[in-house]
């Protein structure tokens, strides 16, 4: 009977793992969330954070995938209300048919307030200059229609569809962005954000950009949309177009777009990777022509979704410095 | 438009994990480098980017390409060869995705490095072999340790300079491991590396046979990542009140940490006004439970007047509301921070306004010493008392990060100015609820007894003596207690028996059962049972006290030889089989949380302790093995004539 068991040494292991040994049934064990289901609950948490800590926030909406995603997340995020941003175009009259038919479908659809900033008319208007020639763009002259649009309307936060794994200088980038009153971007003095602490204080005539999609990739992306099963303009699945080859670029025979002399158009099945101005968005031959062999090609490629872009391609720190004077 | 028709069944999206890290590393270190190297090697660097690096750097015609220009995204840094800022990295590999927050190793260092630490899972430091351990590398283990990162890596860089030399990589184990001694830094892993040729990143070398642990990559893919996320203790800041209608009012936020189910009864902060959950909402639609992470729309069975940086949390864990607490701050802005100046304070969703009641010291995070400080300057870390405009609603950091930490904004600026992270037990309670100051007032001096305990025992014809019996709920504590006071009584000493139960209904009746109640709750028991001890009493106190700390706090209330801890376990099984309070079966019903040693924490005693393992040891042996060790404490004195 000398079962005495005493002893002062430390050999015991604690009371929740020896439940997980013994078998029976102890505290609840909650899953990890999938990678999707982490980047979802991150940007539905920062949309929100947006709502509560801003007057007159505002979506940017371009009718492209990411921001085609960040109305999707939107109207998750605030159900059963739905999305309570107003969509921001700015639209610089050199679009694709396709992407202004699908953006007035989607705002009769969601009953959202769609404020559009035309280059058109800045140019008209004198704000801004024209480009001439077989590089025109407009490109550049967006982010004034932009900072006027933002102004007119007194928006002071800006929501944007930017992912950090897009462009360098974009991986540099804040979730909660702060503008001077010149809507400049001062990226060697931004706020550190710590944990899941949002300061998104200012003074007036200041504004906030935000970007709840930052640490998305593009493959996140397609697999959120194929997952959620989210509509998207038939631009992105391949098709046949007239297009034309520039430094090795497909741009589509656009009638925004100057052709030079030894420029010959041509038919080619192909899609476009990113959607954005007709004339510096190009396409890329592809026969993918569902989300299942989008995502196979994306998974497969060895090219940014921005090497068919013209407009990064001006120079070394071209995205630098058009963020630093106010662009997306 | 919707080109979805063209797909009749649902694409495949593999599920993978996401993994955030951090890296840390000197200047010329090499981790520029490493996280190229990852990059390139793991397939995850373009080809046009590839291009744009190798025009930039001229490496064309060298053959060799320049991975560190991949991270440097600003002209600036490219023009300095320098990473000035936090930059976010993204790869994935068929097992997980990865985040990686690369944190610039000079000036602005600390700053950077507790940006990118706040939401790591991991953290790598690289260390350059031929300079070993070097200051630097000590504050990124102690940065690590100090957010409380689970796991950290420490990659041993350019081994091809030392000839690939097992002995160097063994020194700087040594090195290392002996610094982090002084440090809780998790679980650590050593990896001998070459960044430039690609040893053991993605690929094992061949350079290296005597090393036969995981590559970095297979390391990252494979490494359990332990759950950083609270289960326990249900927290629910409300973030934004959604009330399309008259019909529905409902609460967004995300639970920070514990689980939510319907029909559980909840209490709302600061009202104090009871509810009950009447229905959870998540983005895909409702549910009857939710957990850590989740954003969920909770609605409540009755109207209530809900704002957003209220809090909802369980009737039965209500956490510390404080309106003066001690933390540790890290301070990131150029003025330095000052004794009795006004920051703006962010918590959880709520912002108040904040005065800086003191800086109790600074951290040293070289020699890891404290230094009395007036001030903070730029890249200090330091603990400060703030005191608070309106309460907030706390935990310690380490047990719960998202009501453990906030941010201080300069009013003046806006800007984000520091960072700081609760400590344990250091809230003193609002007033609003129970009125005990953490520390003695100045005006409070201690008074010699009238009648001193050395006459009480004389006259009593035996010393005094605490007995203090821990252990989780079923393990046989008060049964213990109750026999040995009766053998006590019988014997003629005079005695008292405290137990849990008794003093929750009637002193301690405002305290829950959240870390800083428990805490709270031991505390008071710790000065009732000085008290009866005071009287010449051998007083037996039965209560789970869970944490290491407040039994300490207790011990260090009476002289050191006067004070016998008992130990008191058995199988989780005997602790079901028995379950005297029902407490384990409402626990696996899930009516039940917080639980100590089902689904909340028990720091088991070490040596301090008398252990009695009441699975194998009958009642009466396990009274005379105590009596054995009190006896020689309690023994009788003859009165004086």
């Amino acid at each position: 009977m000398n079962n005495l068991h005493i002893h002062t040494g430390n050999g015991q292991t604690d009371s929740i793992t020896a439940f997980a040994a013994s078998g029976l049934s102890g505290p609840p064990v909650r899953k990890r969330p999938t990678h999707l289901e982490a980047l979802e609950e991150e940007g539905i948490y920062v949309l929100r954070e947006v709502a509560a800590q801003f007057e007159r926030p505002s979506l940017l909406f371009s009718g492209g995938k990411d921001s085609i995603v960040l109305v999707h997340l939107a109207e998750k995020a605030f159900r059963p209300l739905g999305n309570p941003f107003p969509l921001l175009h700015v639209d610089t009259g050199h679009n694709f048919a396709e992407t202004i038919a699908f953006r007035d479908a989607l705002v009769r659809r969601n009953g959202s307030r769609l404020i559009v900033g035309s280059v058109q008319q800045s140019i008209e208007k004198g704000r801004v200059q024209e480009e001439t020639g077989p590089e025109a763009g407009r490109n550049a002259l967006q982010t004034t229609v932009l900072l006027d649009t933002l102004k007119e309307h007194n928006i002071d936060c800006a929501i944007g569809g930017g992912r950090r794994d897009e462009e360098k200088a974009r991986a540099k980038e804040r979730f909660f962005s702060h503008r001077n009153v010149f809507g400049q971007w001062d990226p060697k003095n931004q706020r550190p954000e710590l944990w899941g602490l949002f300061n998104g204080r200012m003074n007036p005539g200041e504004h906030f950009r935000v970007f709840p999609l930052s640490n998305w990739t593009e493959m996140d992306i397609w697999q959120y949309i194929a997952t959620e099963n989210i509509a998207i303009p038939s631009l992105y699945f391949s098709h046949a177009r007239n297009v034309i080859n520039r430094r090795g670029v497909w741009l589509d025979d656009s009638p925004f777009i100057t052709r030079y002399p030894d420029e010959e158009v041509v038919q080619k099945t192909v899609r476009f990777r990113t959607i954005g101005d007709a004339t510096c968005t190009g396409a890329v031959l592809s026969h993918a022509s569902s989300l299942d062999e989008i995502i196979a090609e994306v998974a497969a490629s060895r090219i940014t979704e921005r090497g068919n872009r013209h407009d990064d391609k001006r120079s070394e720190a071209a995205m630098e410095d058009r963020k630093k004077l106010g662009y997306f | 438009m919707n080109h979805l028709d063209k797909t009749d069944h649902p694409p495949t999206v593999q599920e993978t994990e996401l993994l955030r890290f951090t890296t840390a590393g000197s200047v010329d270190d090499g981790k520029s480098t490493l996280i190229g190297r990852l990059l390139f090697d793991s397939k995850s660097i373009f080809e046009d980017q590839l291009d744009a690096i190798q025009k930039f750097s001229g490496a064309a015609d060298q053959g060799s390409v320049n991975l560190a220009l991949l991270t440097d995204g600003l002209r600036a840094e490219r023009e300095q060869g320098i990473t000035i800022d936090v930059a976010y990295r993204y790869f994935a590999t068929p097992r997980r995705k990865f985040i990686i927050a690369d944190t610039p190793g000079h000036e602005q260092y600390t700053r950077n490095m507790v940006t990118g630490a706040s939401t790591a899972d991991l953290a790598v430091i690289l260390i350059d072999a031929r300079k070993g351990v070097l200051t630097q590398s000590r504050r990124h283990a102690y940065i690590s340790s100090l957010l409380g990162i689970p796991n950290l890596v420490v990659a041993i860089n350019k081994m091809d300079l030392l000839d690939y030399r097992e002995s160097r990589f063994r020194q700087i184990v040594n090195d290392f491991t002996s610094f982090a001694e002084h440090l809780d830094p998790g679980n650590i892993t050593f990896i001998p590396i070459s960044a430039l040729q690609g040893d053991n990143i993605v690929n094992q070398s061949d350079h290296m046979p005597w090393y036969d642990g995981p590559t970095l990559l297979s390391h990252l893919e494979q490494v359990d990542v332990r759950d950083r996320r609270n289960l326990n203790n249900f927290r629910f800041p409300v973030q934004y009140v959604i009330r399309p209608d008259q019909d529905f009012r409902g609460y967004a936020g995300r639970i920070v940490s514990g689980t939510v189910s319907l029909g559980d009864d909840v209490i709302i902060l600061p009202a104090n006004e009871r509810a009950r959950i009447s229905s959870i909402l998540t983005p895909d639609g409702e549910v009857d439970d939710a957990g850590p992470g989740e954003s969920v729309v909770l609605q409540l069975d009755q109207e209530r007047d809900i704002s957003r940086g209220d809090m909802i949390v369980k009737l039965d864990d209500v956490p510390e509301s404080a309106t003066r607490f001690e933390a540790t701050v890290c301070w990131m802005y150029k003025q330095p921070l000052q004794t009795g100046k006004t920051y703006d304070v962010m918590h959880t969703t709520r912002s108040t306004r904040a005065v800086v009641g003191g800086i109790s010291h600074r951290f040293d995070v070289d020699s890891l010493e404290q230094i009395p400080e007036k001030k903070l300057n730029l890249n200090e870390i330091g603990n400060v008392v703030l005191e608070t405009a309106q309460p907030l609603f706390i935990d310690p950091y380490h047990v719960n990060s998202g009501t453990g930490s906030f941010i201080l904004i300069d009013p003046d600026t806006n800007v984000t100015a520091g960072a700081g992270l609760i400590v344990e037990g250091s809230g003193a309670p609002d007033a609003h609820r129970h009125n005990t100051p953490s520390e003695k007032t100045e005006h409070v001096f201690w008074q010699d007894w009238n009648i001193s305990r050395e006459d009480r025992e004389i006259h009593n014809g035996h010393k005094a003596a605490v007995v203090w019996f821990t252990g989780v709920s079923g393990a046989g504590k008060t049964t213990l207690a109750k026999v040995l006071e009766k053998e006590l009584w019988e014997k003629g000493y005079q005695t008292m028996l405290l137990d849990g139960d008794q003093l929750r209904h009637g002193l301690n009746r405002n305290l829950g059962f959240s870390p800083a109640d428990r805490k709270e709750n031991i505390r008071r028991v710790g000065e009732v049972a000085r008290l009866f001890f005071e009287q010449g009493n051998i007083v037996l106190c039965s209560f789970v006290s869970p944490y290491k700390d407040d039994r300490k706090t207790v011990r260090d209330l009476f002289p050191e030889d006067r004070f016998l801890e008992v130990h008191v376990h058995c199988r989780p099984e005997t602790l079901i089989r028995r379950d005297p309070k029902k407490l384990y079966r409402k626990a696996q019903l899930g009516q039940l949380k917080s639980l100590t040693g089902y689904d909340s924490e028990y720091q088991a005693p070490g040596d301090e302790a008398l252990s009695v393992d009441t699975d194998t040891t009958e009642v009466e042996q396990a009274i005379s093995a105590i009596a054995a060790g009190l006896y020689p404490i309690v023994k009788k004195i003859s009165k004086k004539v």
